[in-house]
């Protein structure tokens, strides 16, 4: 019987939500449907004045990922909670909060990272240029890992609660404030024709800061939930 | 070896029990009993390190199981009344995956085996979702085959088995207990090791 290493075990959990989500297609296509929805509707709902929609282009792809991502969050720890999987994952002789990290990995791989993805074509909509959609991918790829690093803290403090999926976002939502700030701010520094650095660092700064702290406090709040 | 002492633990404001102290001994097995709500499962639990207890210690191999932590977890089985297995995948996905969390790798030939022997041939490759409660619960004790874990705490190992899953069982926990391991469970049917004293422990 061969023993797991840290990152065996890290690949694991990736692998297995993965391969969950892929036999449940409809919860990742939510996601996506609702993102490409919201964002959709403002130009139709603006109207086609090209100046308006370019200057609030940013803006409002970054509140329709954010509350994108919003959605997927209750059903982040909830089924492994239900069928008892989680307790396993408690028992497990690695640290939990490798196993978090590994379960809010897989969750970018399956909201984050398609809304990344998929922005630039919705971009176009607005009209935006083409280095501000390529701002607006980079600053994507490194703000969502934060929405879904402090979206676990939240769905793993609410398990287990009737309204959980309100409450988490009344936690949630908040604190992701700053990286919606950052996040837009960077394809407005673009459209002004200022440097987007000092906005991409704060983001990155705000991953590496969460990337450290989160699945450790995931991970507790977890262990209270199971009590 | 399992050393509890003066353990009590409660429920919100509802002592349920205090003063619980016993060993467990390499090879032996205690069957936890007593009245539904009685605590069985919170006993278990708090032996899991799931809930903490309001007095008293566990001690494995003389350490405080606290301090132990993920090297305990190492030498632990716990199977609860959730079964822990996915609807979407099939048996033999859920064993190498609960056997991945448990920290070890399984071959597919090893799992293959432990499946058959649990008497789900020809189910390896069925979404669990499809097979019966009993076929599910022994996709969730096949777990016990391919472990090498030392303490096997099982809450109601036998609900929702027939007979001969249950002759089935009584015959794992006896080659575990053979082989210098420990089982501590619940159960309101009768459950005997040929050869091995059922040590009793009552809740009331």
């Amino acid at each position: 019987m061969k023993k797991l290493s840290l990152l065996g075990l890290l690949g694991l959990v990736l692998r297995r939500d993965l391969l969950l989500a892929m036999r449940r297609r409809a919860d990742v296509l939510t996601t996506l449907i609702f993102f490409v929805m919201v964002v959709s509707l403002f130009p139709l709902g603006v109207g086609p004045e090209i100046d308006m929609l370019r200057k609030m282009a940013s803006g409002v792809v970054w509140v329709a990922a954010l509350l994108a991502s919003m959605l997927s969050l209750p059903r982040m720890f909830s089924a492994d909670y239900a069928d008892g999987t989680l307790e396993q994952m408690m028992l497990a002789p690695q640290s939990l909060s490798v196993l978090v990290l590994g379960k809010i990995a897989a969750h970018w791989m399956l909201s984050g990272l398609p809304l990344a993805l998929i922005a630039p074509v919705l971009g176009l909509q607005f009209d935006m240029s083409v280095p501000a959609l390529w701002i607006l991918v980079i600053a994507l790829l490194l703000g969502t890992p934060v929405l879904s690093m402090i979206g676990a803290v939240g769905a793993a403090l609410t398990l287990g609660l009737r309204g959980g999926g309100v409450l988490v976002s009344l936690l949630v939502l908040p604190l992701c404030i700053p990286v919606l700030i950052f996040g837009a701010g960077a394809v407005e520094a673009v459209n002004s024709g200022m440097s987007v650095v000092s906005n991409l660092s704060f983001l990155g700064a705000f991953m590496l800061f969460a990337l450290v702290f989160t699945p450790f406090v995931a991970a507790q709040a977890l262990r209270i939930s199971m009590e | 070896m399992l050393e509890v002492g003066n353990l009590a633990c409660s429920r919100g404001d509802h002592r349920l029990f205090s003063g619980l102290c016993f060993t467990l001994q390499p090879g032996q097995i205690m069957q936890v009993q007593g009245a539904n709500g009685s605590g069985k499962t919170s006993l278990l639990r708090t032996l899991c390190g799931f809930l903490q207890p309001d007095e008293g210690e566990i001690l494995w191999r003389g350490k405080l199981v606290g301090d132990l932590g993920e090297d305990y977890y190492a030498e632990l089985l716990y199977l609860g009344h959730l079964n822990a297995i996915k609807d979407e995948l099939n048996a033999l996905e859920n064993l190498q995956m609960s056997a991945g969390l448990a920290g070890y790798t399984v071959t597919e030939k090893q799992a293959v085996a432990a499946l058959r022997r649990m008497g789900l041939q020809r189910r390896e490759h069925l979404p669990v979702k499809v097979l019966s409660q009993g076929q599910r619960r022994r996709v969730a004790l096949a777990r016990l085959l391919t472990s090498d874990a030392h303490l096997w705490i099982l809450d109601e190992p036998l609900t929702a088995l027939d007979v001969g899953a249950v002759g089935l069982m009584q015959e794992l926990i006896g080659e575990h207990l053979s082989k210098g391991g420990m089982a501590i469970f619940t159960t309101h049917q009768p459950l005997q090791v040929a050869g091995v004293e059922t040590r009793q422990l009552s809740l009331s």
